[in-house]
């Protein structure tokens, strides 16, 4: 099936073959993935989808793979969990929370974005992936770069701590530490990718690794029924997920899989790195970028390439945005935590908080479908709790400490 | 000759500056303009330069004490 048109810039639409680039020659606009819809309608359907694997691959013909699957056969189709405790707390009807903090194998959904972009540099003949990374991207990419028996490059600012990159060295990938600026890390990574004929996921394949979150968002759609939410709150770091999710939609529609698209696409980010979310409050298309201070790291991106189509979505879907301080974030982690019993990532706290707010705020109104986004696993950085959690009760080892310990608890909460 | 595609943004107290001008002429660094937007209190430019190695780096430097920022044309390749 010939699926692909090949790739497209987003600014002024001209057409490229499908090739490991990213920016078109002509105006540096970003490149993206070109569908031949008219010869998908009718083949892609809610049966050949339902007859597919319970992984983001039952949607492999609306992603850009044309081969066979090279690594990451488990990855997505997590849990659509409705968290009925979460919304009685908020005062809502109905919550949804997209639980990405399982995800196979590396419990971020980034294993989605990146189990296309090294599936696709296999179909392209690569042997070498790479990343700039000092969380859950780097993780990934050494993760599958070993299953697929590739050789990995992971590069990282030579200040981070070691106790942050051990999950990712785990996998045997080389592993760079560069002495300098974020700034300069981050220029010397974009001509490293110019330079070597490497798949560095985010840089030359960012088109085809961006097309897997498209998967995050079939998999809602398809867990709802094929109904679409009244309301999706996304985290957003570089701006692509929201664009995706919301292509995703699109796309089902287009494809006749879905009646009406009513959704509306919430961006949620940190108050100490929200230029999105500014944008949309703001109302304006002009993305200021802002230096990170927050503690929800891995949405801490200060320029964000996708902003402005993050920014646009949300416009378009009449959706809206907010900030959270970290605090909030803290308070949002605890909450879905202690409702739901689930250990979310700092970005986690973020969607949970943002959502609180725009519910608060009757931005989202209480008796609306609302999904939660949850893209990242506590346990990974369980230090953003540091210093804010303690044990209730300490007590020497006997009985009758206990016994008064539990009595003093019981006429604490009567 | 070394080439760079970067994407610069400018502060409101730069807008008025002639910057790229004076990249042109103080660093001899050849530019080649794709796309920009310049608004009252806000400007952005994605450009290519192209000079020897060490002049290129002499005005990504001056760029930078200016207060302009400079980003390769990706913006975001470090992803946390």
């Amino acid at each position: 099936m010939e699926k692909l048109n090949g790739l497209r810039c987003r600014e002024c639409g001209r057409h490229y073959a499908a090739a490991p680039i990213h920016v078109c020659e002509f105006c540096f606009g970003p490149l993206e993935v070109d569908y031949r819809y008219d010869v998908l309608k009718g083949v892609v359907t809610r049966e050949s989808i339902a007859a597919g694997p319970p992984s983001m691959w039952r949607y492999k013909d609306l992603l850009p793979i044309e081969g066979d699957v090279a690594v990451g056969h488990h990855v997505g189709f997590t849990p659509l969990i409705r968290a009925q405790n979460l919304a009685d707390e908020l005062g809502c009807r109905e919550i949804w929370v997209k639980n990405d903090s399982v995800c196979h194998p590396t419990w971020s959904f980034k294993d989605r974005v990146v189990a296309v972009a090294v599936t696709k540099a296999r179909e392209f003949g690569f042997d070498t992936v790479a990343c700039a990374s000092t969380g859950n991207l780097a993780n990934s990419v050494a993760a599958h770069a070993a299953e697929g028996r590739l050789k990995s490059y992971i590069f990282i600012p030579a200040d981070l701590e070691q106790g942050k990159v051990l999950a990712t060295l785990v996998y045997n990938p080389t592993l760079v530490a560069v002495h300098g600026t974020y700034d300069e890390v981050n220029r010397l990574c974009s001509e490293i990718a110019d330079k070597y004929r490497w798949a560095f996921v985010n840089v030359n394949f960012r088109p085809y690794y961006s097309e897997g979150s498209k998967s995050h968002g079939f998999e809602i759609i398809e867990q709802l029924g094929w109904k679409t939410p009244g309301h999706i709150v996304v985290p957003c770091a570089g701006g692509s997920l929201i664009t995706k999710i919301w292509k995703a939609i699109k796309e089902l529609k287009t494809l006749g899989l879905i009646d009406g698209v009513s959704t509306k696409m919430h961006a949620a980010q940190a108050l100490g790195c929200g230029p999105i979310v500014t944008m949309i409050k703001n109302d304006t298309d002009v993305l200021v970028p802002v230096r990170p201070s927050t503690i929800a790291k891995s949405l801490a991106i200060g320029n964000p390439a996708d902003g402005y189509y993050a920014y646009k979505t949300a416009k378009e879907s009449g959706g809206f945005g907010e900030h959270a301080t970290d605090e909030e974030i803290v308070e949002g982690m605890l909450l879905l935590a202690r409702t739901e019993g689930i250990f979310t990532e700092t970005a986690g706290g973020v969607t949970v908080a943002a959502a609180k707010k725009l519910i608060e705020r009757g931005v989202i109104p209480r008796d609306e479908s609302i999904v939660l986004c949850i893209t990242g696993n506590g346990l990974k950085t369980p230090d953003s709790l540091q210093d804010r959690l303690d044990a209730h009760v300490k007590i020497k080892p006997s009985l009758s400490a206990f016994d008064r310990a539990l009595a003093d608890l019981k006429s604490q909460t009567s | 000759m070394a080439r760079l595609r970067v994407r610069l943004t400018f502060p409101p107290a730069l807008i008025q500056e002639p910057i790229v001008y004076r990249l042109v002429k103080d660093f001899d660094i050849v530019i080649n303009i794709r796309r920009a937007e310049v608004k009252a209190d806000h400007g952005w430019i994605a450009l290519e330069l192209e000079a020897d190695e060490r002049a290129l780096e002499r005005g990504v430097k001056w760029l930078k004490d200016k207060g302009v920022q400079v980003d390769p044309i990706e913006r975001d390749v470090i992803v946390p």
